[in-house]
């Protein structure tokens, strides 16, 4: 199970805790990991895999260890095509793993909302739009090929406000990130971006200053646009969904690069 | 996203956050003609239902400017059309799902192509709506599509239907034009035996009766489109039927106790409830319901959770508990509706899977008993089906399956169909009724088995199964094989293609469908023969792939060694030792492999001989070595 530590994973991970109960998870979880996270998710990451008894896996592709792959001096698109599109498909090919589950939903974004919640992807792990299954009734075909994986979305037909409604009800623990706080944060090019470390280059004359803010996504930090906002609980801040008028990927520049970015992502691999 | 009203304070928040434990659920799609207006009528409900953001709006305005087709209107299709192709062809080529809600309930709409080349689409999205809302042109009135898609959603079983009858704009709102298509509707409606169905003018440009009743037509007075959305009964017929729960997984609950896990697909069960396992039959009752979040007292249709049984019997992924009161009947064959779906067509005769519930099972499907014209609901003749078509056809199952009909149960009587070589799903199939013949057919105990009569023989038996080209050899190399295992003291039969084509083939043509029933039966009596204790030499063309892994499927592990007698077409060709390809080559001679008909060479066969280099003795001397390995024949 791909497990990237925000609200969707953690939905996700307590619906197969749920699915499988009183056995065991029969799979673990795999983190493709950036470097570039909040370093509250990575406590948050350790923390939960510890607290449930759960078998981690944490991958960071070598090659952008190497070569310093970051953000800033690399841009998001290399940024996010080296370290989760080329690490994922490292670390699945690496493993073994045929079978990967993933929390993305249809509701984030026009190209997911045609993917299948059974995703059959080539030996190199390319999604084709046009060579899809038809999913008829409840039955999900996951037979394939040698060489061949499948990404599965249980969590398709879910949307954001799902989410945090289920999250109310299930009482299920979730990064502090999520809810309103006073942090560090710089403005640039429109949107808040929080400064979590020291390797943020900041240009003069920005300087941090202190705002109450949440996320609404979660991603590398500092591709990750915050929201101003005073919601510091669950309740407060489905009140807030309810009330916005902002899509919840709106913050996330990896979805901006085009307007077909996602479609263009996804065929190369990324899940 | 919003969802109805903001609430303004903590109580209404709460109140809120009740109600939406309560709302209901409602999957829908639209349907009708490429340009009826589909996506512009989702983009309006969104719109509509406050469910597009600033930001989308933004993206929306601009895009309506650059690429839209509304003029200074917004163009609300491109919320929908996400794919890079559509946006580029204007058309919807595959499912968009869209979610929204209003206060009483949150709905999944699944947006559908028009053209005939995606029914398979629309298929898919209807095999699980509640209702449907077929879209047709006050212009144009109803097409060869609107008929199409409404008898599909008959042939689904959807429950209600809503036909909108759009563009009422552009014909002057006029209440002539709206009644004439209404009228014809209701006579195609009994036709295809749609029962619930509500006719609404509207226009989805402008907003017409969409969730307002449109002052522009002050002579309609029924429900608007989002009324009738939301208050339309979904009929949960489900709930209070006999209970059904496909086994997906055996759970264990405590060390010694096997719980059964799985979502219940219909009816409701309590502990202590008479329950059976199909399709062995036995019998037990509830222990526990076991969930994360504690036992249950009772459990009801959609509730995911792990049954113990008071009584520990066999059971496993695939099959069914079901409530003893009332199980379902089984059987092995039956007629079906067969929707086709993939670019390859049907083969009749040939082994593909079945998927339905948790079971997988092998099927083969008979040539169909006629197809259904989906644009005149006429019924042709046809010996196979093709993309998109729709067909009756008997079906045979590898083994005993709980079925309900269809129409009763679409849990227990759809399924699916999947290629065993490419693995995709090609196919849905909707079960009738069981043929009477498949009650009748029981297994006979038999008290030897292939072991003690191996033990008597001395040597274990197998399946040599020669594959290739006409002239590549085949038969030369397995009569030498077979030769030197009868020197040997091996009890050994040869079954030769041309040979058998004189006696139990001699019905037997060269087409695809005769081709495979001619691989069916040879692999059929080289399973029996083995199973009798010899060792079976088939020499064969058998072109297929698909029918050389079924021949391998009837035999054990270690028993099918797949022999693929290469040779290139120009060396076969030459030798031509019966004169065959001359003939083809002459028009003579029609579906000839290699020739005027494929032949789909073994991706990793046992044993490969190049007879173009090798001479008929090296190559058989390949293969006994072979078996050798196989401990079939003892070395030295």
């Amino acid at each position: 199970m791909l497990y990237s530590i925000g609200k969707d994973s953690s939905v996700m991970l307590h619906l197969a805790r749920k699915a499988f109960y009183p056995s065991n998870l029969p799979f673990p979880l795999l983190h493709v990991d950036t470097t570039w996270k909040f370093r509250e998710m990575y406590e948050f990451r350790d923390q939960t895999a510890a607290t449930l008894g759960l078998e981690l896996i944490v991958h960071q592709n070598p090659d952008c260890i190497k070569l310093g792959i970051n953000p800033f001096t690399h841009g998001s698109d290399v940024h996010t095509y080296m370290w989760k599109t080329e690490g994922l498909k490292q670390a699945l090919d690496g493993n073994g793993f045929d079978v990967a589950l993933g929390g993305a939903r249809r509701d984030e974004e026009t190209s997911r909302a045609k993917e299948r919640v059974f995703s059959i992807r080539s030996p190199q792990h390319r999604w084709d739009p046009k060579r899809q299954r038809p999913e008829l009734w409840r039955l999900y075909n996951a037979r394939k090929g040698p060489g061949e994986t499948i990404r599965v979305f249980p969590l398709s037909n879910w949307t954001e406000l799902d989410v945090w409604l289920y999250i109310h009800r299930e009482g299920i623990p979730l990064v502090p990130l999520y809810f309103a706080a006073p942090r560090p944060v710089i403005y640039r090019d429109g949107i808040i971006t929080m400064v979590d470390d020291d390797r943020m280059p900041l240009l003069p004359p920005e300087r941090p200053s202190t705002r109450s803010i949440r996320f609404r996504s979660l991603g590398c930090y500092p591709l990750t646009g915050a929201i101003d906002s005073e919601a510091d609980t669950v309740p407060a801040i489905i009140e807030e969904i309810l009330s916005t008028n902002r899509s919840e990927r709106s913050g996330r520049m990896i979805d901006r690069d085009t307007s077909q970015s996602m479609e263009k992502k996804k065929q190369e691999g990324y899940f | 996203m919003r969802s109805g009203p903001r609430p303004a304070t903590a109580s209404q928040l709460e109140e809120y956050l009740r109600t939406t434990e309560q709302q209901t659920h409602l999957r829908f799609i639209t349907c009708g003609s490429v340009d009826d207006g589909k996506s512009t009528l989702i983009g309006r409900l969104l719109y509509d239902s406050k469910q597009v953001t600033e930001d989308h709006l933004a993206s929306l305005t601009a895009d309506s400017r650059t690429v839209g087709t509304q003029g200074d209107h917004l163009d609300f299709a491109l919320l929908v059309d996400g794919l890079a192709a559509e946006r580029e062809q204007g058309i919807t080529i595959d499912i968009a799902y869209r979610f929204f809600s209003t206060p009483q309930r949150k709905f999944v709409v699944a947006d559908t192509p028009g053209h005939e080349q995606y029914t398979r689409n629309m298929i898919t999205a209807a095999s699980r709506a509640d209702l449907a809302v077929l879209l047709v042109d006050a212009r144009h009135g109803l097409l060869t599509q609107t008929r199409r898609h409404a008898y599909l959603a008959s042939l689904f079983r959807i429950p209600e239907i809503i036909l909108a009858v759009n563009k009422l704009d552009l014909v002057g709102y006029s209440k002539e034009v709206f009644d004439a298509i209404e009228k014809d509707f209701r006579v195609f409606a009994a036709q295809v035996g749609l029962e619930s169905t509500v006719c609404i003018p509207v226009s989805a440009l402008h907003g017409d009766n969409i969730t307002e009743l449109s002052h522009n037509m002050p002579w309609y007075s029924g429900p608007t489109l989002i009324a009738q959305l939301e208050t339309v009964k979904v009929q949960d017929l489900v709930r209070d039927a006999p209970m059904r729960m496909p086994v997906q997984l055996i759970n264990r609950v405590e060390p010694s106790v096997r719980g059964l896990a799985g979502t219940i697909t219909a009816g409701s069960v309590r502990p202590g409830d008479p329950v059976q396992v199909l399709p062995s039959g036995q019998a037990s009752t509830v222990g526990r319901l076991v969930t994360f979040d504690g036992d249950l007292d009772e459990a009801v249709t959609g509730q995911s959770l792990t049954v113990t049984l008071s009584r520990e019997i066999d059971v496993g992924r695939g099959d069914v508990l079901v409530a003893a009161v009332s199980p379902p009947r089984i059987a092995d064959q039956f007629e079906a509706h067969i929707v086709w779906m993939d670019s390859n067509h049907l083969a009749p005769g040939r082994s593909y899977l079945m998927k339905i519930g948790s079971l997988v099972a092998g099927i083969t499907v008979a040539r169909p008993k006629y197809k259904v014209n989906i644009n005149t609901l006429e019924h042709t003749a046809a010996t196979t089906l093709v993309m998109n078509e729709i067909g009756v056809c008997n079906v045979r199952v590898d083994r005993m399956i709980p079925y309900e009909p269809y129409v009763e149960s679409r849990d227990m009587g759809g399924f699916i169909i999947i290629d065993r070589l490419t693995n995709d799903t090609v196919g849905a199939g909707l079960l009738h009724f069981a043929l009477r013949r498949s009650d009748n057919v029981q297994w006979q105990k038999v008290a030897i088995d292939k072991l003690q009569r191996s033990v008597l023989n001395g040597h274990s038996p197998c399946v040599v199964w020669f594959t290739g080209l006409s002239g590549a050899g085949k038969s030369t190399i397995a009569n030498i094989v077979e030769l030197s295992l009868h020197d040997v003291g091996r009890h050994t039969y040869l079954l030769d293609g041309d040979n058998l084509r004189h006696g139990l083939n001699k019905d037997l043509g060269f087409t695809e469908a005769d081709r495979i029933e001619n691989i069916r039966r040879v692999a059929e009596v080289a399973a029996l023969m083995a199973d009798a204790g010899l060792i079976v030499l088939v020499a064969l063309i058998s072109p297929y792939r698909a029918e050389r892994r079924l021949a391998r499927e009837l035999l054990s592990k270690g028993e099918f060694c797949e022999v693929f007698v290469d040779s290139t077409l120009a060396v076969a060709e030459r030798r031509d030792p019966k004169g065959l390809y001359r003939k083809a080559r002459l028009g003579q001679l029609v579906n000839f492999t290699g020739v005027d008909s494929p032949y789909e060479a073994p991706e990793s066969p046992e044993v490969r001989v190049d007879t173009s280099t090798l001479t008929p003795v090296e190559a058989a001397e390949a293969v006994l070595k072979h078996l050798r390995s196989m401990a079939v024949v003892s070395s030295g």
